[in-house]
């Protein structure tokens, strides 16, 4: 088969069983763009800025688990993909994004949309290429999917001179089944002796405490996962991105950790002997001040990425290799049964968690008139039964989703940990809804954060997604705002965001069914309403008291146990 | 303390600037960096000096390792090793001086590569604090100008960094 640049790019996304791009035309892609035209096996998602399209890919792919694709063109296509590339990378979500370059023979002479695209994205990439032949298109793209999706997955972009996709230059086109690279091997195995080694430790454990984080979701490990910490009886928390792969309800579960982790997550980080570290990258929100982070315990990690173990937490047993396998061959250790766990002191441990349980750390206001965020939050929960997709942005609105809808299974909680990107929350849903037309898919979203990206419900209007947005409209900044309460003496300074659309008219104005509620007694009704209308995409903004703050919360640089729990208190 | 890091890589175009970038984004020392292709036109050997705590070593070697065109790479601090650095630098050399600066190359066993009636071009290999000591035994005020290679390093004994 004799194809030209741009059959070929289209060819290879089918033959690697891609089904959604997630594009935005230009001069530099025309040609890749009449290709995609003259088929129907790629559908192409239209957004409306490139920032859009690199989230919706990457929203695609955090709840498939497949690759998320986008295509944009040249110079500002690609700078306007870059947030969403960063936003990707930090958390370790596989995206191909194939940018438009001008021709090869005017490269690096300034030329009308011209940007050094694998210049400007090599530090937020895990990979990059510039394809210089068209002999080369075709394999550089099955390199890109294979490195994207294999050891700790990333995002990889091709940059594609627009003289390689030519419709007049046609080469003879095979996909390659298989690619294998000498410079790059990601570990398929964790070491059986490393595995043993920590069982024997978790076993004489006295006060054990899983922490797991989002490399649990990327493996769809979450039943071993599951089935690991129910055998073994031992406590488990999670940190934001690994929400979900321990159910939210399960009994051996402490609540998130870090910043606004929950008081009984943090005090066992604090108190722990033996900590079991699986998927998660020791992020500065998770530990407070490394010093004093988990000063009694000796640390497992199970890890894909060398460099993550150890880089700001020295660990005592590292176990390199994949979360699934290496769970796996833990339970089957544990099930050999050689080595019992110490149940006399887990049962004393437990005890001490249910004391700091019972300080009931996420207790807030349920008589206010004022609607509470979090009260927002546990009627999405209600209304939806536990069971949707939720995306978010950044902000406080964040921190009460986490911490209040309980996520039972992974790949339902959707967010930007790493990079906190406002204007996730929105396009993420429309890669979501793509995957999952029939779904339930909410977003929980600030005033400020919706309006980052506000645009695309023009594109939610013409691929009728019909996605549930819930506003938490505080009128503030109210993360940003709550910092300049607690450490800048209540100058809010720049944080006010009193002056907003009218959110219903812009709504029904982009063709949408548009909602407001302002009292905590009409929140349930209003939040049942929405979704009602199965196939019309709803924005609800719901008015949330404006002062109302995330507890607990770590201040920066303290330990895990010097938490602020409640308006007003003083560190415990 | 001073590590001499040698990497096998692909010779890709942009392949050194993803080392170097990995450097700054980071925050990583770097006092010197060559490069070349190797035997295999296909593979570049590097030779990368730099300094660090044993954390901050460790967290180098393995986010070189990540970067998906590095082939190989081996500490070669971390067991016996050569390590050869070539200058040339550039000496006023005036009547009285000329003896002098000759006699101080022969020690150094470097080679006067070009001469005028007022200069010597010196060229020197060795070890790096070699070279620093030839700078240090010369007058600071009769230098016009230094040109170091930067080290490029190699383990002992029959094995090589290959693939
Ligand atoms: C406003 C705000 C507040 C925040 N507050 C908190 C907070 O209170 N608590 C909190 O936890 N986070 C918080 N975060 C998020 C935080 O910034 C980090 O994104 C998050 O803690 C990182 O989660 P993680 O450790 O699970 O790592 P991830 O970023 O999910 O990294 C995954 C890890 O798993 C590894 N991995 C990937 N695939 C595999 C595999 N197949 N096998 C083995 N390992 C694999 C990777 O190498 C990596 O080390 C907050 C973010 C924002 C924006
Ligand atoms: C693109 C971007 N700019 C700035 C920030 C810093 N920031 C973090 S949270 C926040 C406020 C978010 O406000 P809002 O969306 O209303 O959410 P709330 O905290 O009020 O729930 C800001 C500005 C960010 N995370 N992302
Ligand atoms: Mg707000």
């Amino acid at each position: 088969m004799e194809l030209s640049g741009g059959d070929i790019i289209v060819q290879c996304l089918k033959d690697e069983g891609v089904e959604h791009v997630f594009g935005y035309p230009g001069g530099a892609v025309l040609h890749i763009y009449d290709a995609i035209f003259k088929q129907q096996d790629v559908k192409h998602i239209l957004v409306r800025h490139e920032q859009a399209a690199a989230h919706a890919a990457d929203g695609y792919a955090r709840a498939t688990g497949k690759p998320g694709v986008v295509l944009v063109t040249s110079g500002p296509g690609a700078t306007n993909a870059v947030t969403g590339i960063a936003t990707a990378y930090m958390d370790s979500i596989p995206v191909v994004i194939l940018t438009g370059q001008v021709p090869t023979p005017v490269i690096g002479s300034d030329a009308f949309q011209e940007v050094d695209t694998v210049g400007i994205t090599r530090p937020c990439v895990k990979h990059n290429f510039l394809v210089k032949r068209l002999e080369d298109l075709a394999l550089t793209i099955k390199k890109a999917f294979y490195i994207a999706t294999t050891g700790r997955p990333g995002p990889v972009v091709v940059d594609i001179p627009k003289d390689i996709t030519d419709p007049g230059i046609k080469i003879p086109y095979s996909y390659p089944g298989r690619v294998k690279m000498r410079s790059y091997n990601p570990v398929v195995k964790g070491h059986l002796g490393q595995i043993k080694k920590a069982v024997k430790i978790m076993m004489e454990a006295e006060r054990p405490v899983f922490y797991t984080g989002g490399g649990v979701v990327l493996d769809d490990a979450a039943k071993s996962l599951t089935e690991l910490v129910d055998t073994l009886e031992f406590p488990i928390t999670q940190t934001l991105m690994g929400l979900g792969a321990y159910p939210g309800s399960g009994k051996h579960f402490l609540g998130m950790l870090g910043m606004h982790g929950t008081y009984e997550a943090n005090m066992a980080m604090h108190e722990t002997d033996v900590l079991i570290a699986v998927g998660a990258r020791f992020d500065d929100r998770v530990t407070g001040h490394v010093k004093q982070f988990c000063p009694d315990a000796t640390i497992i990690h199970i890890d894909i990425d060398p460099s993550s173990i150890s880089k700001n937490v020295r660990v005592d047993v590292p176990i390199v290799g994949p979360v699934r396998q290496v769970l796996r061959d833990m339970l089957k250790v544990v099930n050999e049964g050689e080595i019992k766990p110490n149940k006399q002191a887990l049962k004393q441990w437990w005890e001490q968690i249910e004391k700091w349980r019972s300080m009931d750390c996420l207790k807030y206001d349920q008589k206010s008139k004022l609607i509470k965020p979090q009260h927002a939050v546990e009627m999405l929960h209600k209304v939806t039964k536990g069971d949707a997709f939720v995306t978010s942005d950044v902000g406080q609105h964040q921190m009460f989703a986490a911490q209040f809808y309980r996520f039972d299974k992974p790949r339902r909680w959707i967010n930007s940990g790493g990079l906190g990107t406002m204007g996730f929350g929105l396009p993420a849903a429309m890669g979501v809804q793509m995957a999952f037309p029939k779904a339930e898919v909410a977003v929980v979203t600030g005033e400020s954060s919706i309006q980052m990206c506000i645009q695309e419900l023009a594109t939610c209007l013409q691929y009728e997604l019909p996605i549930k947005i819930i506003l938490l409209n505080n009128g503030y900044m109210g993360m940003v705002r709550q910092w300049q309460e607690f450490f800048y003496e209540s100058r809010y300074s720049q944080s006010g965001m009193s002056v907003t659309p009218d959110f219903v008219k812009l709504t029904e104005s982009y063709g949408h069914v548009g909602m407001r509620v302002d009292k905590s007694k009409d929140l349930e009704g209003a939040m049942k309403e929405a979704f009602t209308y199965k196939d019309r995409l709803v924005f609800l903004d719901v008015v949330v008291d404006p002062t109302e703050n995330v507890y607990p919360m770590i201040a920066a640089g303290k330990g895990h146990h010097e938490m602020y729990l409640s308006p007003g208190s003083e560190l415990v | 303390m001073r590590h001499i890091i040698s990497i096998l890589m692909e010779n890709e175009s942009g392949a050194l600037a993803r080392v170097a970038n990995l450097f700054t984004a980071r925050g990583y020392n770097i006092e010197s960096l060559t490069v070349a292709p190797t035997e295999d036109r296909s593979l570049s050997r590097m030779t990368l000096v730099t300094s660090g705590s044993d954390e901050i070593i460790e967290q180098i070697t393995k986010q070189l390792n990540k970067l998906i065109d590095v082939v190989k790479l081996v500490d070669l601090t971390e067991g016996g090793h050569l390590e050869r650095e070539m200058m040339l630098i550039k000496l006023r050399a005036e009547r009285t001086q000329r003896e002098e600066i000759k006699r101080l190359v022969d020690i150094f066993r470097g080679k006067i590569i070009d001469v005028t009636d007022t200069s010597y071009t010196v060229e020197l290999t060795g070890a790096a604090s070699k070279l620093n000591a030839f700078i240090e035994a010369v007058n600071d005020e009769l230098i016009v100008e230094v040109v170091r290679t930067g080290p490029s390093g190699i383990g002992r004994g029959p094995k090589g960094l290959g693939l």
